[in-house]
């Protein structure tokens, strides 16, 4: 298992204002890891200066071995980095066959294109029923799985998960959990999840970064941190 | 009577919506006005004349080199005036980047062609009459150019790949990122495109009323924005629709009011209707705001 992303000392500031100090954590290939912290902790910096958004001030960003810091945003979706970001970012004015359609605008592949549409399609029956559908009419649930599987058709290797569970009702949270850990093991693909809803994270992750105020303070198995006493205490309200 | 004025403003309608396109889809993927594009048009309408007059090159060739000439100065605006400003006060440091480039833009094209109006004969004018109406070969041209751009635009924007990537930067450029698109491509390909189509619009009018003069984009460009903001700025359809507007109403009030008001019709019926409807008629949320 090698380490398909390794971020190092990474730190990321709004003008003077530092969001990221210094953090540093690392996921192996085919590993689902959770990023779990409280509102403004930096999990969408994080993910953000991953993708290219946003340039850091300081650190690495390795991917698959190599530095990827200051590459531009849009190359690192063809190498392999999709981002369903916070907020799910679906272009609401397009269907929701559009949609599906520009996450692979990367690609040129017609037949894996329809092979992956299909698949896509079987994983969220929900959307093919609404294909047609203009996507800024689809609810909470129907636009987060819009977005993971506008996201997966980019054939990624790295999928990069912003708050998944936000703004959902439990039921519909379970449902997207369960396909985030289809996705995973059916695909092999490497998923970094960053997450408020620690309960929900740490059941998809197998190891999970606890992340505040920019720093990371405590990593390790989730089946760990589920049984710490302080993690219950601040995180699941246990 | 009232058929010859539709006409004449069906045609100068065309002309504006393509002006305006300019205006709309750089606000659509920048949300920015680029106050530059009336001086981009303007600088392509010179250019056109030199190729016509000086080198004889027959119309067309000469528009689409005009025009082509209008998309790089276009692109050049962005990479210049535009894309440096990534950061403090950014709608107020644009603003003045481009009214800063206008300026530029005014004074080089005195200083190179200078101030006095040319007079731009492309082609030999012939009018006919159909059916009591009279229109001539320019007025065809015109027509026939701005029907061909329009569709092309269409085409391009609704039916293509850069079509999409255009309408999804207008949505949001970082989201479009994390779908891998260039957004810095696109972004100069908006710029080019819609200068492309002001440098064609900056030739037929600048043929049609035979006038050519470094200012000659100010009082076309304001009317063209207005077009813009009454269709809804941002949206194609709208910018297209308002044009004609403009220009109808235009020639309509020109032939039954009074020709000396031309000018102040358009932004009548601008003020008009974002009295009515603050957001243009086609500036509502679910058009596609490219
Ligand atoms: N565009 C911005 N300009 C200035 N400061 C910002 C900006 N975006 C985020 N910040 C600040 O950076 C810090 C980290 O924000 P970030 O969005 O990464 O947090 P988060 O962990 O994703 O929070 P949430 O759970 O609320 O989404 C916060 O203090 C936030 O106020
Ligand atoms: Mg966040």
């Amino acid at each position: 298992m090698s380490g398909i992303l390794e971020v190092k000392n990474l730190s990321v500031s709004y003008g003077i204002v530092p969001a990221l100090k210094e953090i540093s954590f690392h996921v192996d290939e085919g590993e689902t890891v959770a990023l779990i912290g409280p509102n403004g902790a930096g999990k969408t910096t994080t993910m953000h200066t991953i993708s290219g958004l946003l340039k850091p001030v300081g650190g690495e960003i390795l991917y698959c071995g190599k530095n990827i810091v200051g590459t531009e945003a849009h190359r690192l979706v063809t190498d392999g980095i999709s981002q369903v970001p916070e907020g799910r970012g679906i272009f609401p004015t397009l269907t929701v066959a559009e949609n599906i359609d520009i996450g692979a605008f990367i690609r040129n592949d017609k037949e894996g294109i329809k092979k992956d549409k299909e698949w896509v399609y079987s994983l969220f029956p929900r959307l093919k029923e609404r294909m047609k559908q203009i996507s800024g009419t689809l609810s909470g649930g129907e636009l987060q799985m819009l977005a993971m599987a506008r996201a997966l058709m980019a054939n990624p290797k790295l999928l990069l998960l912003d708050e998944p569970s936000m703004g959902l009702a439990p039921v519909i949270v379970e449902d997207v959990f369960h396909i985030i850990r289809q996705i995973n093991k059916e695909q092999h693909t490497t998923i970094l999840l960053v997450e408020q809803n620690a309960q929900m994270a740490l059941t998809a992750a197998k190891r999970a970064y606890i992340i505040e105020v920019g720093q990371i303070v405590r990593e390790g198995l989730a089946k760990d941190l589920m049984r710490d006493d302080e993690i219950r205490k601040s995180y699941l309200g246990l | 009577m009232f058929f010859q004025h539709l006409i004449n403003g069906i045609i100068v309608g065309g002309i504006y919506a393509m002006v305006a396109l300019g205006y709309s889809m750089v606000y659509g993927v920048l949300q920015i006005v680029n106050w530059a594009h009336a001086d981009v048009l303007m600088f392509a309408t010179f250019i056109g004349l030199i190729l016509a007059t000086k080198l004889n090159m027959p119309v067309l060739v000469m528009i689409i080199l005009a025009a082509a000439f209008a998309a790089i100065l276009g692109m050049s605006v962005e990479r210049v005036a535009y894309r440096p400003i990534k950061s403090g006060n950014r709608k107020m440091a644009v603003l003045v980047s481009a009214l800063g480039m206008s300026t530029f833009l005014q004074n080089l094209a005195q200083l190179i062609f200078g101030s006095t109006t040319r007079q731009f004969k492309a082609i030999e004018s012939k009018t006919y009459m159909v059916g009591g109406l009279s229109i001539s070969n320019l007025q065809i041209l015109i027509l026939v150019v701005t029907a061909i751009m329009l569709l092309i635009l269409y085409i391009l924007v609704y039916k293509t790949k850069v079509g999409v990537a255009m309408r999804a930067c207008s949505v949001s450029v970082n989201n479009a990122k994390l779908m891998g698109i260039n957004t810095n491509l696109i972004i100069s390909g908006t710029f080019a495109i819609g200068a492309f189509m002001a440098g064609v619009a900056g030739i037929l009018i600048g043929v049609y009323y035979s006038a050519v003069y470094p200012t000659m984009g100010y009082l076309l460009g304001m009317k063209a924005f207005a077009a813009a903001i009454l269709g809804g700025i941002g949206s194609i359809m709208g910018s297209v629709l308002g044009g004609f507007i403009i220009g109808i109403i235009e020639c309509l009030g020109a032939g039954y009011i009074s020709p000396a008001y031309r000018d102040a019709f358009a932004f009548l019926v601008m003020i008009v209707i974002l009295v009515i409807r603050p957001s243009g008629l086609m500036g509502a949320k679910r058009i596609d705001k490219v």
